[in-house]
């Protein structure tokens, strides 16, 4: 179906067009403007994305909105948009986070604004391109592309050993995903001459080639989601990075990779997936229960929600080589509401940064006392991280236990251990924060949430209560694509190949 | 029966006007005041301008032989011959106050380059192996007496005598390899040797060192490992114009050469050469990585950086088809057009008495000048090959093609190692972007190299949005011509 409205398109070229246009206002004179022409954009493009929506057919598993125009002839390259179920749900949530990106970085950043305004929507853009791209060079073009404001943005902006962290996050990427662009030539090769991701999934291919191709996308993927023992970039550029770029790290480019295990890995080589879904749980299951221990152990606020993430994500990575509905579904679920929980961690984290200029544990306690309000979200999203029922976090963990039991009575076991871990360094943090005796005297002097704060942090937590009380409409949007991907995985590629 | 007819003629014109054209500049600048040089200036872009109009009128996307087959003249000819205009062209608007303030801005340098072009044009064009290394001999004398153009600085005579050295032993190799092909085959000219070759020789021993030879010579022309020697000691040596000069126009020029001697006159002994193009072209690709990290002189890293692209310029050979040229070629346009954004702006920084050579000079440029820092931004990703830029295209190109060949290794160490080069591009966007200045006064440029600095960078951008174009250009005259 050809969509009338190119709604796929204006997620994508709006928030871009915006970002060069506030780039345009130049110097930090024009900051006011450079702000509220930012505001603009940012919501202009979560305006387009909602269509995304409501218009969409819950009922087929196909890939809706779709546009096709040729873009590179003589590579046979196409612009080849389009979403379904699995990714329809990511590029609202992209658009709305750079919303509240946009801002969160009101009155923190003096330095540059135009060019930061600019950076987060240009980086938007390109995330929703990632997502509904249907076309290998395409995505890659974006998923490359995103590294650029990303590493100005961990660069420029970022804590004290900037620097170190930037580089080391764009390298890492940027090894993974030229692997995963021989992939896609080698694709191309065997496909004759096509460039199609839907292609690809329908191509045979023996099981040698099959390993080969998904360790190259493993390498890109799992840099991203990160999986241990890959993960060692993300503290360092979570912790460096200004609160926005957290959020974007933590809210949507963490979800590109376990995105791309579910878009590329499974149905370009399902036998593949396979035979490796034992190594693959075994990573997942150890960034569970080790990660966990390690955000245990942490000092400063920032690496341990970045620690957090990590083994929140493993269950993600869990959750997708289960190959059973549950798990899936549920990882897609955990996605999106770790987006939210993580996102809003990191504003929280944010907010008494910006007061205390500390991420230290030890620099805080009895944060209660003067900012009451603050104290109530902050304890909300903590919760919602260590996966209380009612909260979005419960629902995702809840689903992948309930997949992982079906599998095997021990992978269950170990992934269970997460809800006694998450509660236990996410209350412990927040107990150490919030609570106790004022003893750093500088914390006598904070005051609590201003109205832009204030509505922030509410707009996220009115999401993660209503993902956790009423999750359907959520899931509905995902049955037919998830059960199509499901039975697509478990036919063989080997014959014909 | 005339000795010269116009059907000769009529193919040559281009070449005809620059010669002409630069013979008069040279008596016409004897006659021009110091302070009127801008003449010669405006002169020689006149003549470039008249060359490109020659060229376009004279293109008809045929193959057309003059001379009996020792001028060829086909639509890879015409292509590549624009463009070298085009980048030269670029190079004096870049170089002019850079020359200026450094007393460089004199006739010879003028006349010296349109020879220079001139022998360039006739390698692209050469049909025969006389014509052949009479053009680069041109070219490559030229290019020596350029770079000891700043006749009172040490190091560029130091550059310009390795240079000279160096040159003339690749040369020496060159025409040792013609003369046992010629041995063998009784041919000069290319087409012959190639008809001969593809029926097959009795003893192929001498024909095989006479390769070895000529593969040689190349790998010395283009700078690639393991004959990469003279390529960071001239370009950190010469005059920064002339390093931009060097880096840019020679390379196409170069790349036309390798058309010519490999494809028009080899081809049948692709299987030969091509083994030993993965050993240049995988070395170049590492050791140039590997060593451009070292460095602190944005010259000699640059230099190291060239050598890794000519290693995957021959990549692009490998696949000994028609398919894998025509992503050479658009990997040879798209790297001149970065080359020349590079050095322009490092000419650009650069001010009286002030060489903006060292890597600490770009320091802090964001907030000296946001634009020019995009711009090399945007040149900088390019040569790392990220997208949305050209240069991720053109490695795309050449990597399909090699593994189009059977490559995978090849193209997996190669891959591995543009991440090591993606580091030293990084660094210089972090000095720009993440670094304080060191002098915090604005860079100001003459509007010309303003604007053509800003158009080199978003052709850069723009390509990488659009690469059709040039991409159809290319794999249109390689199926034209070959």
């Amino acid at each position: 179906m050809m969509a009338s409205t190119p709604w796929l398109s204006l997620a994508i070229w709006v928030p871009i067009l915006f970002g060069v246009l506030v780039l345009a206002t130049g110097s930090d004179r024009n900051a006011r403007l450079a702000r509220w022409l930012a505001l603009v954009g940012a919501a202009a493009g979560f305006l387009a994305s909602i269509p995304l929506y409501t218009q969409f057919d819950v009922h087929t598993a196909g890939m809706q909105f779709t546009e096709l125009h040729p873009w590179i002839e003589a590579l046979h390259v196409n612009y080849h948009l389009g979403v379904d179920g699995i990714s329809v749900l990511f590029i609202l949530l992209t658009s709305f986070t750079t919303v509240v990106v946009v801002a969160a970085g009101w009155k923190v950043i003096e330095r540059r604004v135009a060019q930061y305004m600019a950076a987060f929507l240009i980086m938007s853009g390109l995330m929703n391109g990632v997502f509904a791209s249907l076309d290998a060079i395409l995505f890659y073009v974006f998923w490359e592309a995103m590294l650029i404001p990303m590493f100005l943005v961990i660069g420029v902006w970022g804590g004290p050993n900037r620097v170190y962290a930037a580089v080391k996050f764009f390298l890492y990427t940027l090894l993974g995903s030229l692997l995963m662009l021989v992939a896609f030539i080698y694709l191309y090769q065997r496909s004759g001459g096509s460039f199609d991701i839907l292609d690809y999934q329908q191509l045979p291919l023996g099981l040698q080639a099959q390993v080969l191709i998904f360790l190259a996308f493993f390498m890109a993927f799992a840099v991203k989601v990160p999986m241990w023992p890959v993960h060692t970039w993300l503290p360092d550029a979570h912790v460096e990075a200004p609160t926005g770029g957290s959020v974007v790290l933590a809210a949507i480019m963490l979800k590109l990779g376990a995105y791309g295990f579910l878009r590329f890995c499974l149905p370009i080589a399902p036998d593949a997936s396979h035979l490796l879904s034992g190594f693959m749980i075994a990573l997942s299951l150890i960034a569970v229960v080790y990660i966990g221990l390690v955000a245990l152990v942490q000092g400063d606020m920032k690496k341990l929600i970045a620690y957090s993430s990590i083994s929140h994500m493993g269950f993600v990575t869990l959750g997708i080589f289960l190959f059973n509905r549950f798990g899936t579904e549920g990882a897609l679920v955990q996605m999106i509401s770790h987006g939210f929980v993580s996102g809003a961690l990191f504003l929280c984290v944010g907010v008494l940064y910006d007061r205390l200029h500390s991420r230290q544990i030890n620099d805080y306690g009895g944060v209660v006392n003067r900012m009451p309000l603050f104290a109530t979200l902050f304890m909300l999203f903590a919760m919602a991280n260590s996966g209380l029922p009612a909260t979005s976090g419960f629902v995702g963990e809840f689903m992948v236990i309930m997949g992982s039991m079906k599998v095997n009575f021990w992978y269950s076991a170990a992934a269970a251990t997460t809800l006694i871990f998450g509660a236990a360094y996410t209350l412990w943090m927040y107990k150490r924060v919030i609570f106790g005796k004022i003893t750093n005297p500088r914390v006598e002097g904070l005051s609590d949430l201003s109205t832009r704060e204030f509505l922030i942090l509410g707009s996220l937590a009115v999401v993660v209560l209503a993902m956790g009380v009423y999750p359907l409409p959520f899931t509905e949007v995902m049955h037919s694509s998830v059960a199509n991907l499901l039975s697509h995985v478990a036919q063989s590629k080997l014959k014909g190949a | 029966m005339s000795f010269v007819s116009w059907h000769d003629l009529a193919p040559m014109l281009p070449e005809i006007f620059v010669l002409c054209m630069a013979s008069l500049i040279l008596l016409a600048d004897a006659f021009i005041a110091e302070g009127h040089r801008f003449i010669t200036y405006a002169a020689t872009q006149v003549t470039l301008l008249g060359a490109v109009l020659l060229t376009a009128q004279g293109a008809h996307g045929e193959t057309v032989t003059a001379f009996h087959g020792l001028f060829i003249e086909d639509p890879v000819a015409d292509v590549l011959k624009l463009m070298l205009y085009v980048s030269i062209s670029a190079m004096l608007v870049y170089s002019k106050s850079y020359l200026q303030v450094r007393g460089l801005f004199r006739g010879e340098f003028f006349v010296l380059v349109l020879f220079a072009a001139l022998g360039m044009m006739i390698m692209i064009s050469a049909g025969n192996f006389l014509a052949l290394y009479l053009g680069l001999e041109l070219q490559a004398l030229c290019l020596y007496a350029l770079v000891a153009l700043s006749r009172d600085s040490a190091v560029a005579t130091e550059a310009a005598l390795k240079y000279f050295v160096l040159g003339a032993l690749a040369s020496g190799l060159l025409l040792y390899g013609m003369s046992m092909v010629y041995g063998v085959t009784g041919h000069l000219d290319l087409s012959g040797i190639s008809a001969v070759l593809a029926h097959g020789v009795k003893d192929p021993t001498v024909l095989v060192f006479g390769l070895v030879f000529l593969v040689a010579g190349l790998a010395f022309k283009l700078g690639v490992v393991p004959f990469h020697m003279w390529v960071p000691d001239v370009y950190q040596g010469a005059p920064t114009a002339m390093t931009l000069f060097i880096g840019t126009a020679p390379k196409i020029a170069a790349f036309g050469f390798v058309i010519r001697l490999l494809v028009g006159g080899l081809q049948p002994l692709a299987h030969d050469w091509s083994g030993m193009l993965v050993i240049l072209s995988v070395l170049s690709i590492a050791i140039g990585n590997i060593t451009a990290i070292a460095q602190s002189n944005i010259k000699r890293m640059l230099a190291y950086s060239t050598i890794s692209h000519m290693g995957f310029v021959l990549l692009g050979f490998l696949s000994g088809n028609l398919q894998g040229y025509g992503a050479a070629m658009f990997y040879v346009l798209v790297y001149v057009l970065m080359s020349l954004g590079a050095f322009g702006m490092v000419m650009l920084l650069s001010r009286q008495g002030f060489e903006a050579e060292h890597l600490d000079d770009f320091k802090g440029l964001n907030q000296r000048s946001p634009w020019y820092a995009f711009l090399m931004l945007v040149v900088m990703f390019s040569m790392a090959g990220i997208p949305p830029t050209a240069g991720f295209y053109a490695k795309l190109a050449v990597l399909s093609s090699a593994l189009d060949a059977g490559y995978v290794g090849l193209v997996v160490a190669a891959v591995l190692f543009s991440v090591v080069g993606a580091f030293y591009y990084l660094r210089i966007v972090k000095l720009m972007y993440f670094d304080a200045p060191s002098d915090p006064s604005a860079c100001g440029a003459h509007a010309d190299v303003g604007v053509l600095m800003s158009a080199n960078g978003l052709a850069v951008l723009a390509l990488g949005i659009f690469p059709q174009p040039l991409m159809a250009l290319c794999t249109y005259s390689i199926w034209h011509s070959l």
